[in-house]
C-alpha cells in the first residue's frame, strides 16, 4: 500500500492481503495487558469528521492511540466550519500545525480524494457520501477471513440498501478482489442503476438465496439518506428482505451473519437474530480497531517508498557451496 | 550443489550469495546442547525458565533450546516443559520509517513472564538493536526477574551497550556481509541487489 487510503478500488489483492495480514499482528498487540506500541510516536494523525460518527471516530482514535501516534480530533459543529471556512482552508489550517495524516468522513463523494490534492499528508478516507468506506472493508474482509480462514470462492450475499451504501460499495470490490463471489438482493429501487461495473450476480428474491450463503451481510437502511419513496413501508421491507428469524434459521449453520451498524433492529435484522453467535457484529467493531492500526501503520510506518513492488517474489537464497563441507 | 531457498525477512529484495559455510547441522546441534548446559549452570536448572525466539531467525533456535533443556534436565512427558514463546518486535523498532519494517509473524508468549527468567534466542547478533527493541516489548507483557540473551552467532559492529549470555560462535564479519542461520548450517556471503 501506498501514498492514501481513498477507495479500495486503489488497491490489489496483494495489497488487501497485506493489510490483513499486518492485522493480525495488531489484533496480537491489542490483546496485551498493555496495549501499545511505539511504531508511530512522534506522528500526529488528525481526524476531521464533516458528519456523525461514533464507532469510525473513536476506532480511529484508538488505532492512533495504540500506534502512539498523537491524535487531534476536529468536530465541526464546534469549529470555524460554522463561521463558513472552506475544506480547503480548513486543511491548509491544520496542516500548517505539522500533521502527517488526516481521516476524513464527509457526506459528500469525492471530498477525500480532492483534498488529498491539496495536502502532503497522508489522507484516508473514513467514509464519503455513497462513494466509498475503504477501512470497513478491510475490517468485514478481516473478520470473514478469520473465521473462514480465506475468502476464496465464498459466497456472500449483501442484502439491503446497495444504493444508497458506500460500505456496500467497499465491500464488493473487496469481497470480488479476494476471491469471494458477491450476490446482492435488493428491490430494485435500492440498487444503483447499473451494476455492470462489478462481477456480481442481483437478486430480488432473499428467500432463494438465504441457503446458499456463507456470509449474509445486511446493510443498515439509511433514512437519512432517503428522500424519495423507494420502499412503500419498512414493514414491507422487513418481510420482504429482512433478517427475520425465520429466515435466519435457513441460513447453513456455519454462515456469518454481519451488519456495519449501527443497527435498525427489527427493520434490516431481527433483534433476536442480531445476538445469535454465528452473528459477528460485535466483532467486527473490535477487529475495526486492529484493521485500522494496521492500516495508519502501513501508510505511516515503515520507510515504504524504498520497497520493491509487492509482486516481485521473495528473495531467493541460492547456495553454491558443496554440501557437508565446513571451512 | 547446495541449493536451498529461502525467504528473507520481509520487505528485504535481493539474492543472498553465500561464500562460505562456518558452521553445519552437526555444529549447530552440538552448540546448541552447550548453550542449554551453560544455561542450566547459571540458572540452577529449568525452574521459572521461559524461552522466547525473536522473529523469525531466532524461532527455530528457541525450540531446539527447549528441546535440548528439556532433554538435560530428563524432563519426561508428565513435567512440565520448558515453555517457548515467539517474539515479533517489528512494531517496537528505533529505525522505522529509516528502513523497511513490517510484523512478520504474531507474537506469542505462553506464560505470565512476572517473575520468570527469560532466555531470549536470536539467529545472528550485529547491532544489537533488535534486541533492544525485545527488552522493550517484553516490558508489555510483564516484568521478567531477568533477561539473557542467546545467539547462535556473534558477528560484532554493536551500536547499544548489548552483550550476549550464551554464544554459539563469535565470527568476525565485515558489516555489509550477511550471515544466513537455519537449523542446517551457518552461511557467511553477500545480499545481491536485485
Amino acid at each position: 500500500m501506498n501514498g492514501h487510503l481513498l477507495s479500495i478500488a486503489d488497491l490489489t489483492r496483494a495489497d488487501l492481503e497485506e493489510v490483513l495480514d499486518v492485522t493480525d499482528s495488531m489484533v496480537e498487540v491489542s490483546s496485551r495487558a498493555i496495549p501499545k506500541v511505539p511504531a508511530l510516536r512522534g506522528r500526529t494523525v488528525v481526524s476531521l469528521f464533516y458528519e456523525d460518527s461514533t464507532r469510525t471516530r473513536l476506532s480511529f482514535d484508538t488505532a492512533a492511540k495504540r500506534l502512539s501516534a498523537d491524535t487531534m480530533s476536529f468536530a465541526v459543529s464546534s469549529s470555524s466550519v460554522n463561521k463558513g471556512e472552506s475544506v480547503r482552508d480548513t486543511i491548509e489550517t491544520i496542516e500548517a500545525m505539522g500533521i502527517d495524516a488526516v481521516v476524513v468522513r464527509h457526506r459528500s463523494s469525492g471530498v477525500p480524494a480532492q483534498i488529498a490534492s491539496w495536502t502532503d499528508a497522508v489522507v484516508i478516507n473514513a467514509g464519503d457520501g455513497w462513494h466509498q468506506h475503504p477501512t470497513q472493508a478491510l475490517l468485514d474482509s478481516y473478520t470473514i477471513r478469520s473465521h473462514r480462514g480465506s475468502l476464496d470462492r465464498l459466497h456472500i450475499g449483501i442484502v439491503g440498501d446497495v444504493k444508497h451504501s458506500r460500505v456496500a460499495r467497499s465491500d464488493i470490490e473487496a469481497f470480488t478482489k479476494l476471491g469471494a463471489r458477491v450476490t446482492l438482493v435488493a428491490p430494485p429501487t435500492l440498487l444503483p442503476p447499473s451494476t455492470s461495473p462489478w462481477d456480481v450476480a442481483v437478486s430480488h428474491d432473499l428467500d432463494s438465496v438465504i441457503p446458499t450463503l456463507d456470509v449474509c451481510y445486511l446493510l443498515r437502511m439509511q433514512r437519512e439518506r432517503m428522500t424519495e419513496a423507494l420502499v412503500p413501508t419498512l414493514r414491507e421491507y422487513t418481510a420482504c428482505f429482512g433478517l427475520t428469524s425465520q429466515r435466519a434459521d435457513r441460513l447453513p449453520s456455519d454462515a456469518l451473519i454481519m451488519h456495519p451498524g449501527p443497527m435498525n433492529r427489527g427493520v434490516e435484522i431481527a433483534s433476536e437474530v442480531a445476538d445469535r453467535p454465528n452473528a459477528v457484529i460485535t466483532e467486527q467493531v473490535a477487529n475495526g480497531v486492529a484493521v485500522r492500526m494496521s492500516v495508519l501503520f502501513l501508510l505511516l510506518g515503515p520507510g515504504r517508498a524504498a520497497l520493491p513492488p509487492l509482486d516481485t517474489p521473495a528473495a531467493t537464497v541460492t547456495t553454491t557451496l558443496d554440501s557437508g563441507e565446513t571451512k | 550443489m547446495a541449493e536451498r531457498e529461502r525467504r528473507l525477512t520481509r520487505p528485504y529484495g535481493g539474492v543472498f550469495v553465500a561464500r562460505t559455510r562456518v558452521m553445519n547441522a552437526e555444529d549447530i546441534h552440538r552448540a546448541v546442547r552447550r548453550m542449554a548446559h551453560e544455561i542450566l549452570e547459571r540458572n540452577h536448572g529449568v525452574d521459572d525458565l521461559v524461552v522466547i525466539g525473536l522473529q523469525t531467525g531466532g524461532v527455530d533456535l528457541a525450540q531446539a533450546l527447549a528441546a535440548s533443556l528439556g532433554e538435560i534436565e530428563e524432563l519426561g512427558p508428565d513435567d512440565a516443559p520448558v515453555p517457548v514463546g515467539v517474539l515479533d518486535v517489528a512494531l517496537h523498532r528505533d529505525d522505522i520509517g529509516i528502513r523497511p519494517v513490517l510484523p512478520e509473524e504474531v507474537t506469542e508468549i505462553p506464560v505470565d513472564l512476572d517473575g520468570r527468567t527469560v532466555i531470549l534466542v536470536d539467529d545472528v547478533l550485529f547491532t544489537g538493536r533488535t534486541i533492544r527493541a525485545a527488552l522493550e516489548a517484553m516490558g508489555t507483557y510483564g516484568r521478567p526477574r531477568a533477561v539473557q540473551l542467546a545467539v547462535m552467532i556473534d558477528r560484532g559492529h554493536r551500536e547499544l551497550p548489548i552483550r550476549p549470555d550464551y554464544v554459539g560462535k563469535n565470527i568476525p564479519t565485515r558489516r555489509d556481509e550477511l550471515v544466513d542461520v537455519t537449523m542446517i548450517g551457518v552461511e557467511l556471503g553477500e545480499l545481491q541487489k536485485p
